[in-house]
């Protein structure tokens, strides 16, 4: 009888015990959907090397004690595409798909979730969204197998104006975006946020361009020098404002700051050169000299690759999903979405929060500013000699915008 | 408009047309002489930029102004001879699809070499800087320098086709090959040549294409079309009209940008009442410097219906 007791016992010690590391050693197929050829190429590149790179270091040691493998899909940036490089990732036995450029896309995956995971219980699969900023889609689109890890376009505003607001120097305000959803809703939130915050700023122009069009911004520069505006505000990205900076630098627009979301992408530092030094503003999350566990990886990524590592959401997807998986005890998609909800945990930018309302990312914004690399800040940007120097850090609850999700939980 | 605006964005209008015009003469030559649209034309610009910034990195910017075009025109020639000539007895279909087949493979091939991001092709120290100031406005030495290569360019090509004993070769063997070759001229050579000569006029453009702009893979897709455009509307074939159709589309997108009035502001100003209740307020609601981008494609169906030889064409069909 006392053998059969302790034997009982010893097994459901055991068995708990198995649960408990019951993920350790899982290998977790990790699916990145995002473009490899194309317009954004470049970009796209960086980050799967990205994603690669910090698989590897996790997989040294993380909480969980599971093994990351990515698998990479080019998109080629159409919502089209992504829906078939999901089914192909899914095949493959991914059950976390992470993608990023472009709200398109994610908004393709989203809504192939929702149908995939309702239609197949026991095969639900998770979508960690590093990078596509629509506010749309954890607000009226949101989505309980969503969560994002970047900040949306309305808490970079946020933090933006916030910061813009107590320059006494910017009076009139010109926006310059790209003519498709994420540069209208900078623009519509440039205006909103303005205008609570510091009535009396002009908006002298509000222009639109075609995505990637335009060749030469300097019919856009000779407007803006006429408008007599002293700040713009632009969500441009890529080649777009690589060549809008070099323009105002060409046409010796010295008066004026761009105030910037993207100034750390590919492409856009070795535009911006010295000549921009001063000038130029990006609201983000994280900056190129960040002390703590992102350093080392920015200095051993660049060792690698020679190149930037800019996407610092990437260590927020890692750091999150190795925290979720520790605290569920599993891998499963379903029941790490349930620990995720309201998760708070520690990243390369201090504590954050997943919001369980809207599954948005709650983190501290930093506004920093183009200026020449060195000191506190030795770290420079495509080789150019110049960085991006944080010139003021705001808290989660200043950079958080309220969201209007009614989530549905399976 | 005040005047200073004008100023300004008429040389900024004349300086982007003077760009075009560099990039749409080869193709526009090609075309003309050997019937051939060459869907792979950027490409060379793209190449040209690549191979400027390799060589300026060893020996500079000014050999490299003039290795790189020589190098890209070379290799338009030896494509010309190896795999042109070979399809252009198949018609023109097939020369089509062989040109659009390469600029996929110089595309992938910019991208093995130079990688898929931007490179720091730089601006030589002579180039750098304002040429001069006009009401606190600078106007860039690297403009100014396409502005003038551009109208050397126009002047030399059009020397060498009417003045020189090859450019009457050249002209000859276009219009009568068979007589041409009957008496005693390489006919196949001399497309060679064509073909290369434009090649190496769309690698010049891009050597200086390239760093007043950016150098990145998608450099090449981004000019591709407005090319064909240019060379639509000037007429097909015509140097003359090319060099008029790109200065008009350059005036013409520069000064689009400034105009700020849409087709509601516009009936509005009618006396009309126009809302966001409008029947099609997405489309009134576009400002002319939206569509400033666009208006290059208008004017190109535009000229198709009403004057498809095109502006200085000579051809009606």
């Amino acid at each position: 009888m006392k053998f059969a007791i302790k034997a009982v016992a010893a097994s459901v010690i055991l068995v708990s015990a198995g649960g408990a590391f019951a993920q350790k050693g899982e290998t977790v197929k990790i699916a990145w959907l995002d473009p490899l050829s194309g317009l954004m190429a470049a970009v796209g590149t960086n980050q799967l090397k990205s994603f690669q790179f910090l698989a590897e270091e996790f997989n040294k040691k993380n909480a969980a004690g599971v093994k990351f493998e990515i698998i990479g899909i080019d998109n080629k940036l159409s919502p089209q595409e992504t829906t078939s490089a999901l089914r192909s990732a899914m095949d493959q036995g991914a059950r976390y798909v992470v993608q990023g450029n472009g709200s398109g896309p994610a908004l393709a995956i989203i809504d192939a979730l929702e149908k995939h995971n309702a239609r197949n219980p026991g095969k639900e699969v998770l979508f960690l969204n590093y990078a596509a900023v629509d506010p749309d889609l954890t607000n009226s689109k949101c989505s309980y197998w969503h969560f994002r890890l970047d900040a949306d376009t309305s808490m970079k505003m946020e933090a933006l104006t916030t910061y813009m607001k107590d320059l006494p120097e910017v009076k009139k305000v010109y926006l310059i975006n790209q003519n498709y959803s994420h540069g209208h809703q900078v623009s519509k939130f440039a205006k909103d946020m303005m205008k609570r915050k510091r009535p009396d700023v002009q908006f002298v122009g509000d222009d639109l361009h075609p995505l990637a069009q335009v060749r030469d911004f300097s019919p856009y520069i000779a407007k803006i020098k006429a408008s007599g505006a002293d700040s713009v505000i632009t969500g441009n990205w890529g080649s777009d404002l690589a060549l809008l900076i070099k323009a105002a630098n060409d046409a010796g627009l010295n008066n004026v700051n761009f105030y910037t979301y993207y100034g750390s992408v590919t492409g856009s530092p070795t535009a911006m050169g010295a000549a921009a030094a001063g000038r130029v503003y990006m609201a983000a999350y994280a900056h190129m000299n960040l002390p703590g566990p992102l350093n080392q990886i920015v200095l051993d990524y660049k060792k690698k690759f020679n190149d930037d590592m800019y996407t610092g959401a990437v260590y927020h997807a890692f750091s999150m999903l190795s925290e979720g998986f520790a605290k569920a005890k599993s891998t499963d998609p379903v029941k790490v979405a349930a620990v995720l909800e309201g998760m708070k945990f520690k990243s390369f930018n201090g504590e954050v929060e997943m919001r369980k309302a809207d599954h948005q990312l709650q983190q501290g914004l930093f506004i920093s500013k183009w200026e020449k690399a060195g000191g506190k800040y030795p770290l420079d940007s495509e080789g150019t000699g110049y960085t991006f120097v944080p010139v003021k850090y705001y808290e989660p609850y200043v950079a958080s915008t309220p969201t209007s999700c009614q989530m549905k939980r399976p | 408009m005040n005047p200073e605006f004008f100023v300004i964005s008429t040389l900024n209008g004349v300086s982007y047309g003077l760009l075009l015009f560099m990039l749409s003469s080869g193709l526009t030559l090609i075309f003309s002489m050997m019937g051939v649209l060459n869907f792979a034309h950027t490409s060379f610009y793209m190449l040209g930029a690549y191979i400027a910034y390799t060589i300026s990195s060893v020996v500079g910017f000014w050999p490299a102004l003039v290795l790189a075009p020589l190098l890209v025109g070379a290799m338009g020639a030896l494509f010309e001879r190896y795999s042109l000539r070979r399809v252009h007895k198949f018609g023109h279909v097939p020369e089509l699809l062989v040109t659009f087949g390469l600029s996929y493979l110089i595309l992938e091939l910019v991208q093995l070499v130079w990688g898929r991001s931007t490179v720091p092709y730089g601006l030589p120290t002579q180039l750098q800087g304002p040429l001069f100031t006009l009401y606190g406005t600078q106007f860039p030495r690297s403009r100014s320098f396409v502005m003038l290569v551009a109208l050397l360019m126009l002047v030399s090509v059009w020397l060498l086709l009417t003045r020189t004993r090859i450019g009457l070769v050249i002209q000859a063997a276009l219009k009568h090959p068979e007589m041409v070759e009957a008496l005693g001229h390489n006919v196949p050579r001399v497309f060679m040549l064509v073909f290369g000569g434009g090649a190496a006029l769309a690698g010049l453009a891009g050597v200086i294409g390239g760093n007043t702009y950016v150098t990145e893979p998608a450099m090449a897709a981004s000019v591709g079309s407005i090319i064909f455009v240019v060379v639509v509307v000037g007429g097909m074939g015509s140097l003359a009209g090319a060099f008029l159709a790109s200065l008009l589309i350059g005036l013409v997108q520069t000064f689009a940008v400034a105009i700020d009035y849409s087709l509601a502001s516009a009936l509005q100003g009618m006396g009309v009442a126009v809302s966001e209740a409008t029947f099609g307020w997405p489309l009134l609601k576009l400002t002319v410097s939206q569509v400033a981008p666009i208006l290059p494609y208008l004017f190109l169906v535009l000229i198709l219906i009403f004057r498809p030889k095109g502006l200085l064409g000579t051809r009606e069909d």
